[in-house]
């Protein structure tokens, strides 16, 4: 990797601040962005780590509601999510390898939005919330397609709230070599109706795949499925798998999530 | 028998500092004063090199030298090292394969210059700074294209892309064809056997040091065979004769073939010592590793069986395109050649076969020998094609490859692909198949993964391979330009203890337990007394190194033969004690003994007596207690098996799934059982991870689309069930003195077919009628051959 400095702040004010230098770049649990270092794909003149802030990490729940800071690593959602909101949980104790799950963290998943990624499937399914450092964003908002969200420069998630909902599961099927999702499904049954959130599929990044929803929100059940086409749009077709083949998945894995919901 | 000895399980003794993280590997050598080499590579696959200026990269901070192809002038290209005979009598196609490019590039990640740096970062950095233009050209990548008229050329000094066209047994063509032309059934089989990354776990690495004082070379290196490369690399390649260079392969972290040849980054390293005047070390990146190991298989067949109407074979023929990539490395067309066509009948009394291999040079990473190294090639189209064959005349799969074995009785067997099978039973390896994966229970196992929504599918392989490389005499009429003969020296110590020298090497294999375990059961004492040296040039005598599963049966004969010449001597100093007639003497539990008394001497003072010759019959006996033989096999040796594999599809995504999978391998006398065992393991998962996962795809112009480990899948423990191993089947092999046959490639020659097959049943079954799926059997890639139509 290219040489940079290295600060690590302890307040979340501390990190805003240092991220406005010129160049500076978030380090979460540096899962994708270590990498990218040390194949000198990425430049930055300041890594400002926000592994350090205690007000970022930890699961609470209040009311129905699920928050989880955004520093907190995978591990500690799979722990600590299971009796509050098992379908996250088990989402999470999925992502990556057990070095994987120690380190990464919720926020630099959703702010990296890769479009195999399993967290923004949880998110968008749960319409959940994301909480930065200066507003509040819904879900429906947020993801902008491939690698690509509302986030503005130096804008840290510090925080992702989870109306935590009836039922829900996440049904993912593994891309054979990097494990992870060559599809993914994330159903949940809500109080206004169901939602489905796919990814890995589509070229565009994480989508609601709205007809399923439709469905679904006339009964619950993968039978109310069986007439659906599987979804159109700019499927990803790479030598995993082709356009035809993810769309076809999308549909053999949101009914199998809901059976299993 | 001593507890240690031939056939005990005794534990893998090198597992105490492998897994304590205590193994020495190349990286963990640091010299006094050591540099770093970076390398810049091509990042397109053809192209002529326009400008290359390195004044700015040379005034780098901490730069040494930038070094180019213009340093390396006064050597020679890295050599191949047998010369295969086009059908038409001429030889092969040889284009020199440069250290660094000499003015064209022809594969992603060829390396272009290297630079020298106080740090590896300064070295990296100022790689950057090299100006480089590349005046890109077509490339090809897919074989047929580059034998097509007026395809882009890659070496300007030969007439095509054809490296050879081999025609091996050409002498049997006119039988083959006309028993063809008079089968009761025909079956056509066209297949691709997958490109694989051999991908060992410790990537490549290597260290020069220069010794100016004394004009002589060190190189540490990541290789299965060091005297091989200071052969090859010094006199060949930089014109160092062997006494000025030694070469180091320390602990090693798996090869699987690609360790084997001699690497543009060992001569540089090398050579680059020299030059800076300090050690220079290199350690591959697993980027770099994708991009400059050798790849292995990469095969595209046709192949056909001619049976009678009681499903007995007549002839088979295969038309091949082996692909080597962009240049020539050691073993590349000895691979797709001999080491595939003399075994290529397996297990069968097929009477006449022609098998005909195309190599073609691409704009692709060259193509070496890989675990098995045209084995698995042979077996896989083979035992396709008999499957296939066994459902076309409604056969049972157990039933047709019984039904044309060799017999027991018939050995040896003069095989029509030019080899005589010295020893084996293939009924009996079939037999306990079938009864250690309860075949008889099959169906039931079908029925309740059906309730389940899942297609159930058997597959067999029955498979044998020509191993132990190799007689001389026989690899020299064919084109070898070495011998394969292995050598040992037991050196035994004043106090008793054994130091044995070998020119194997051990990169995983287990030598320092079960050649321990030879000399010590040979002389009754405990193995605990006996250590193995290996991986020095410095050190041991000339051998040849570790692959073609040749370490037992050659390297361990050679072993045997000289703790033989051990005895003998050890006889003549203990009749001498024990005022006898040497041919007396017997051996055992370390004791030498008078045939029929209880006089006897022991062990320590038989050694003691060697090195303190105060009473020795110095008129007719050296002191001292060291020998070293030289061992040449007779012939090849012929492990052989049968493989079931019981696969779960899920129809609905195309998923597979093993269930089971059950070996039942002959390996001639099994030297350590738990070792023999651990080889079966770690073979099958490499043949069952290159039937499902493993998959290297070039795009048109030549980039590595599976370049890393994100895209290219490697199997995970997770993936596979428990193995069944069995080799309780034995034939000893006739002709070395251990009885001993291979077993490090069985696993990767005989899983990937059966796997393959296993799925064909399921799809079959399941009412797909699959017209041709290729490895690796992906979900999308099954998913898409159920749907094709």
């Amino acid at each position: 990797m290219y040489a940079f400095d290295f600060v690590r702040p302890k307040t979340v004010a501390e990190a805003v601040k240092a991220l406005a230098a010129e160049d500076a770049q978030a380090l979460g649990g540096g899962q994708t962005l270590i990498p990218t270092l040390k194949q000198r794909l990425a430049a930055p003149a300041v890594l400002v780590s926000l592994s350090g802030i205690a007000e970022m990490s930890g699961v609470s729940l209040s009311g129905g509601t699920l928050t989880i800071g955004g520093g907190t690593p995978h591990a500690t959602v799979a722990k600590e999510a299971r009796a509050a909101y098992p379908a996250l949980a088990a989402l999470a104790g999925g992502i990556g390898d057990p070095a994987v799950r120690s380190r990464g963290t919720i926020g630099g998943s959703l702010a990296n939005n890769d479009p195999s990624a399993c967290y923004p499937a949880a998110v968008l399914g749960s319409g959940a919330t994301i909480v930065t450092d200066r507003r509040e964003i819904a879900a429906d908002d947020y993801f902008q397609g491939m690698f690509a969200t509302a986030l503005e420069p130096g804008e840290i998630i510090t925080a992702v709230r989870f109306p935590v909902p009836e039922k829900a599961h996440y049904e993912k099927f593994a891309q054979p070599a990097s494990r992870f999702a060559l599809v993914g499904v994330f159903v949940a049954r809500t109080g206004q109706g169901a939602r489905v959130a796919v990814t890995g599929a589509s070229a565009d990044g994480v989508f609601r795949w709205a007809e399923a929803e439709k469905a679904l929100s006339g009964g619950f059940s993968a039978a109310a499925l069986a007439g659906l086409a599987p979804p159109t749009g700019d499927m990803i077709s790479d030598l995993h798998g082709s356009a035809e083949y993810r769309a076809h998945l999308v549909k053999v894995l949101t009914g199998r999530a809901v059976a299993a919901a | 028998m001593p507890k240690d000895g031939i056939g005990a399980p005794m534990k893998r003794r090198e597992d105490l500092r492998f897994l304590a993280g205590d193994g020495r590997y190349t990286d963990d050598i640091n010299l006094h004063g050591q540099a770093y080499v970076w390398f810049l590579r091509s990042d397109v696959a053809h192209g002529r090199i326009t400008r290359l200026d390195t004044a700015a990269a040379a005034a780098m901070p901490g730069v040494l030298r930038v070094i180019t192809a213009e340093d390396f002038a006064h050597a020679g290209g890295m050599i191949t090292a047998w010369q295969v005979t086009n059908r038409d009598g001429t030889p092969q196609a040889e284009p020199k394969h440069p250290i660094l490019a000499e003015g064209k590039v022809r594969h992603i990640g060829e390396p272009i210059a290297g630079v020298v740096a106080e740090t590896l970062e300064q070295a990296r950095d100022a790689a950057e700074a090299i100006e480089l233009e590349i005046e890109e050209l077509p490339a090809v990548v897919d074989m047929a294209a580059a034998l097509a008229p007026g395809a882009p050329k890659l070496h300007e000094d030969i007439d095509s892309n054809l490296c050879f066209d081999w025609g091996f047994v050409d002498d049997n063509k006119a039988k083959v064809d006309a028993a063809f032309e008079s089968a009761h059934h025909v079956t056509t089989l066209e297949l691709v056997n997958n490109r694989c990354v051999a991908n060992a776990m410790e990537p490549r690495a290597a260290i020069g040091l220069y010794d100016r004082p004394m004009d002589h070379y060190t190189l540490y290196t990541t290789s299965q065979n060091p005297h091989v490369i200071r052969l090859v690399m010094g006199t060949f390649t930089l014109q160092i004769p062997e006494h000025k260079l030694r070469v180091v392969a320390p602990d090693v972290g798996g090869g699987f073939g690609s360790k084997i040849y001699n690497y543009n980054e060992e001569c540089f390293v090398t050579h680059a010592a020299k030059l800076v005047g300090r050690p220079v070390k290199w350690t591959a990146t697993r980027s770099e590793a994708f991009i400059s190991d050798a790849q292995g298989r990469d095969h595209v067949t046709k192949i056909q069986l001619a049976l009678d109407k009681d499903g007995m074979f007549l002839a088979f023929r295969t038309e091949t395109m082996a692909n080597l990539g962009a240049y020539l490395r050691l073993f590349a067309t000895v691979t797709p050649t001999y080491l595939h066509g003399p075994a290529a009948g397996g297990p069968y009394r097929t009477p006449v076969a022609h098998v005909h291999v195309k190599g073609v040079f691409t704009n692709t990473v060259p193509v070496d020998a890989y675990r098995g190294a045209g084995r698995p090639e042979g077996s896989y189209q083979l035992e396709r094609v008999v499957d296939k064959a066994a459902r076309e005349m409604g056969i049972d799969q157990a039933e047709i490859r019984r039904r044309n074995f060799v017999k027991p009785e018939e050995f040896p067997y003069q095989t029509p692909m030019a080899v005589v099978y010295d020893s084996g039973n293939y009924h009996a390896t079939l037999d306990k198949l079938l009864e250690l994966s309860d075949y008889a229970g099959f169906a039931k196992r079908r029925a309740e993964s059906e309730a389940r929504g899942k297609l159930r599918g058997f597959g067999f392989s029955t498979w044998v391979e020509a191993s132990g490389l190799a007689p001389s005499r026989l690899i020299g009429a064919l084109g070898a330009r070495a011998g394969l003969y292995e050598s040992a020296t037991v050196r035994v110590n004043p106090t008793g203890g054994i130091s044995v020298l070998t020119g194997t090497h051990s990169h995983g294999q287990g030598h320092e337990t079960v050649f321990a375990q030879i000399v010590a059961d040979k002389l009754g004492i405990d193995a605990g007394l006996v250590d193995i040296v290996h991986g020095d040039s410095d050190k041991t005598p000339f051998g040849m190194g570790t692959y073609g599963s040749r370490s037992a049966a050659v390297g361990g004969s050679a072993i045997a033969k000289a703790t033989d010449k051990i005895i003998a001597k050890a006889k003549k100093i203990a009749a001498h004690l024990l005022e006898a007639s040497d041919a007396d003497i017997e051996v055992a539990d370390g004791k030498f003994t008078v045939a029929g008394t209880d006089k006897a001497v022991d062990w320590a003072t038989i050694c003691l007596t060697a090195y303190v010759p105060h009473n020795y019959p110095m008129e007719t006996l050296e002191p001292g207690l060291e020998e070293t033989a030289f061992y040449d096999p007779a012939n090849f040796v012929y492990p052989a098996g049968a493989y079931g594999c019981e696969v779960e599809v899920d129809p609905d995504t195309g998923a597979v799934t093993v269930m089971r999978f059950v070996a039942a391998d002959d390996f001639g006398v099994v030297l350590n059982p738990v070792v023999v065992a651990g080889q079966q393991h770690g073979g099958i998962a490499q043949g069952i991870s290159q039937a499902l996962l493993e998959h290297t795809v070039y795009d048109e112009s030549g980039q590595l689309v599976s370049g890393s480990l994100m895209d290219y899948a490697i199997l995970r423990a997770g993936d596979v069930p428990g193995f069944t191993v069995d080799h309780s089947c034995v034939t000893r092999c006739e002709h070395n003195p251990l009885g001993v046959k291979g077993c490090g490639e069985a696993g990767a020659i005989g899983a990937p077919p059966a796997v393959v097959n296993a799925v064909v049943d399921a799809l079959q079954a399941g009412g797909y009628g699959i017209k041709d799926i290729d490895m690796p059997l992906t979900p999308s890639r099954v998913w898409a051959a159920m749907h094709e139509g």
